[in-house]
């Protein structure tokens, strides 16, 4: 075969090309990384007037948003979120409080789920179900957060509400429930991963010594795997905290305090959602806002980076043993 | 099996599975038939309901009387355009990035190209093991970014844009080129494609790092030991060994873009527009962003239903044949990976 390479340019062109091609791609990366560290920069810049601006901390600050209560007998009246009133009222806890209820159950539905079936399917399913099982539940990764929130808030509530009796059609129940299937994928790829990659010699071990195959499972393999299901727990948690559609659609959007599941919710990322759009620039509601992202930001930011570092450990520790 | 009588007698505990156990096993199986149940109702329900509203007119014409009638067509256009810039903004980059990365960069860690560094002292030379200190710092850093943005949450992005490309970036183009009268510092298709860029720009930088992991060193070595540059390996063996890998990345990054709907809101997604956006200064109709006004907006929530759930299964269609085509790459190479080891 001809090398078309070699000898249809002279050297010192393709030598050229190379260099070119070398600043080109320096180029885009350096370009893509700064945006990177942009955004983590921008976010946070817009929030600071929360801190150094004075006519914005005057109704913007970290006092009114964690701890000032107004005058009221119950947490409804003493902590609310009115940033537009002519006297605003900028309380994060009622929206605190409706993204942790979401949360709450969104896990309880995805981590009992998305762990039992992983368990299922790495020691159980026979190797043709596996490989049904594992692309199917990633079709579930691919349904826009848009279109279940959409079901939520149309089919889904009415059913629960039929179901249960809830005074409320929206609620932390409904929203919970659409978030933990957006949840159950993560959960479970996570899981299965760290399931599949427990040594084979561990269950050898443990069936000679005449175990059953379920007893393996749950005695060893499950314990063995621990630090995988902390992983999924963590990067679940993280991206319930952040999820915007689902909650802003079919969490009821009441920013109220209260601690009841029955009761309709806002989150904070529903409320950036729903008010980014007709806030006054520079305004202290703005900043509010801003500040909300920076919060999730950071939030998102500990609870990934503390569930690649276990998956990392985890790999590395699998490799040391395998 | 009736010649099984010589097997030791450890075995048949092992094979043998008490009532118990079944039923545990049977309860664990239990929980994938839940989820493919709840996977499979929400998409038997959209399809049931949705399908029957796909007609020649639905996807030709815009919506009409308050959006109780009428099509989807300028949604349609709107997010295909959108997805259509945001994929020719963040799959270049986002590959160029990775094989930066991967291929530009150091293969040794910091602490590696720091214990060098320090071991030349008073070498010649020493700036070049000195820059190469700097990359690998830089390596990490930009790495563990990636991971992270991959996990911000998508409305963190919207503020991003709001904030970044329509205040500071458009709002400083129109003080410099209008005169202040406002044509780039509002939400628009450019700003909107930008932002879901940035937004998809992980998925496709780890994906693509992942596939150049699997090429391996030796082929780029026999490239090299040949006399071909460095951009000639890139280019002729490990790109191209790469693809499928890429290939899937690429297009799951896509499909996510395209059913992302939180940083649009604010970045140039319309409500309602009699026209199609024909420049980038243009806002546009988006089928994600049309199912959220259909279904807190509508002033008559029966009338819109039908459209509804057609605009749903539409957007469904689309994001799920990207995220198939994707899903099917991986599977075939995975085990075409497997039956080569």
């Amino acid at each position: 075969m001809r090398s078309e390479l070699s000898q249809s340019r002279p050297a010192r062109l393709r030598h050229a090309i190379d260099g070119l091609m070398t600043g080109v791609f320096t180029g885009a990366g350096l370009i893509a990384i700064a945006f990177i560290f942009l955004i983590f920069f921008f976010t946070l810049r817009e929030s600071l007037p929360v801190f150094i601006n004075p006519e914005v901390k005057e109704e913007a600050n970290l006092r009114a948003f964690f701890i000032e209560a107004q005058p009221g007998d119950s947490m409804i009246d003493r902590y609310i979120w009115q940033p537009t009133s002519a006297n605003p009222k900028m309380s994060f806890i009622p929206l605190i409080l409706g993204t942790l209820k979401a949360t709450l159950v969104g896990l309880l539905v995805a981590i009992p789920l998305g762990v039992a079936a992983a368990l299922f399917t790495a020691e159980f399913a026979p190797r043709r179900l596996r490989e049904v099982i594992k692309p199917v539940i990633e079709l579930l990764a691919g349904i826009p957060s848009v279109v279940l929130g959409f079901f939520a808030l149309i089919v889904l509530a009415t059913w629960v509400q039929d179901l249960f009796g809830f005074t409320y059609r929206l609620n932390a129940w409904n929203a919970g429930l659409a978030l933990g299937l957006a949840l159950i994928p993560i959960v479970f790829s996570i899981t299965e991963d760290g399931f599949t990659a427990v040594p084979r010699s561990y269950r050898d071990a443990s069936l000679a010594l005449g175990s059953t195959r379920l007893q393996t499972a749950i005695k060893v393999v499950l314990p063995a795997a621990a630090p995988a299901i902390f992983a999924a727990f963590v990067l679940a948690f993280g991206r319930a905290i952040g999820e915007t559609m689902i909650l802003l659609m079919a969490g009821g959007n009441a920013a109220i305090t209260s601690f009841d599941l029955a009761d309709p919710l806002r989150t904070l990322s529903a409320t950036i959602a729903a008010e980014l759009g007709e806030v006054v620039f520079g305004s202290g509601h703005y900043a509010a806002l801003f500040f909300m992202g920076t919060l999730l930001f950071v939030i998102t930011f500990i609870s990934n980076t503390a569930g690649e570092l276990v998956i990392r450990a985890m790999r590395k520790r699998m490799q040391g043993e395998g | 099996m009736s010649g099984d009588s010589w097997v030791p007698s450890v075995l048949p505990a092992y094979r043998r599975r008490p009532l118990l156990d079944r039923l545990w096993v049977a309860l664990l199986g239990l929980s994938v038939v839940l989820i493919l149940l709840a996977l499979f109702l929400i998409l038997g329900n959209i399809a049931i309901n949705g399908a029957g509203q796909l007609s020649w007119e639905f996807i030709s014409q815009p919506p009409r009387e308050g959006l109780t009638a009428g099509g989807i067509y300028p949604a349609i256009v709107g997010t295909a355009m959108l997805v259509m810039i945001m994929t020719v903004v963040a799959v270049p980059f986002g590959v160029a990035t990775a094989v930066y990365l991967h291929e530009y960069t150091p293969a040794e860690g910091p602490r590696l190209a720091w214990v060098r560094f320090r071991a030349s002292a008073g070498r010649k030379g020493r700036a070049k093991l000195l820059l190469r200190f700097v990359s690998t710092l830089l390596a990490v850093a930009t790495r563990s970014a990636v991971a992270n943005l991959a996990g911000v949450p998508s409305i963190v992005f919207g503020l991003f844009g709001l904030g970044f490309f329509i205040q500071f970036v458009g709002g400083g183009m129109d003080r410099a080129l209008h005169g202040g009268e406002i044509v780039w510092g509002q939400g628009n298709l450019i700003w909107a494609a930008l932002t879901l860029a940035l937004l998809t720009l992980p998925t496709v930088i780890v994906a693509t790092e992942e596939a150049l992991r699997t090429v391996a060193w030796e082929q780029r070595e026999a490239s090299l030991a040949l006399g071909a540059t460095r951009w000639e390996t890139i280019r002729r063996i490990v790109l191209p060994a790469a693809m499928p890998g890429i290939l899937t990345g690429g297009i799951l990054g896509i499909s996510r873009g395209a059913g992302e709907v939180a940083p649009i809101l604010f970045t140039g997604a319309a409500y309602y527009l009699p026209y199609l956006p024909e420049r980038l200064t243009d806002q546009f109709m988006h089928l994600g962003y049309h199912v959220l006004i259909l279904s807190t907006q509508s002033p008559d929530v029966e009338a819109t239903k039908p459209i509804l759930f057609g605009t749903v299964f539409v957007l469904l269609a689309l994001t799920f044949l990207l995220n198939l085509t994707g899903v099917l790459i991986r599977a075939r190479t995975r085990s075409k990976m497997r039956e080569g080891r």
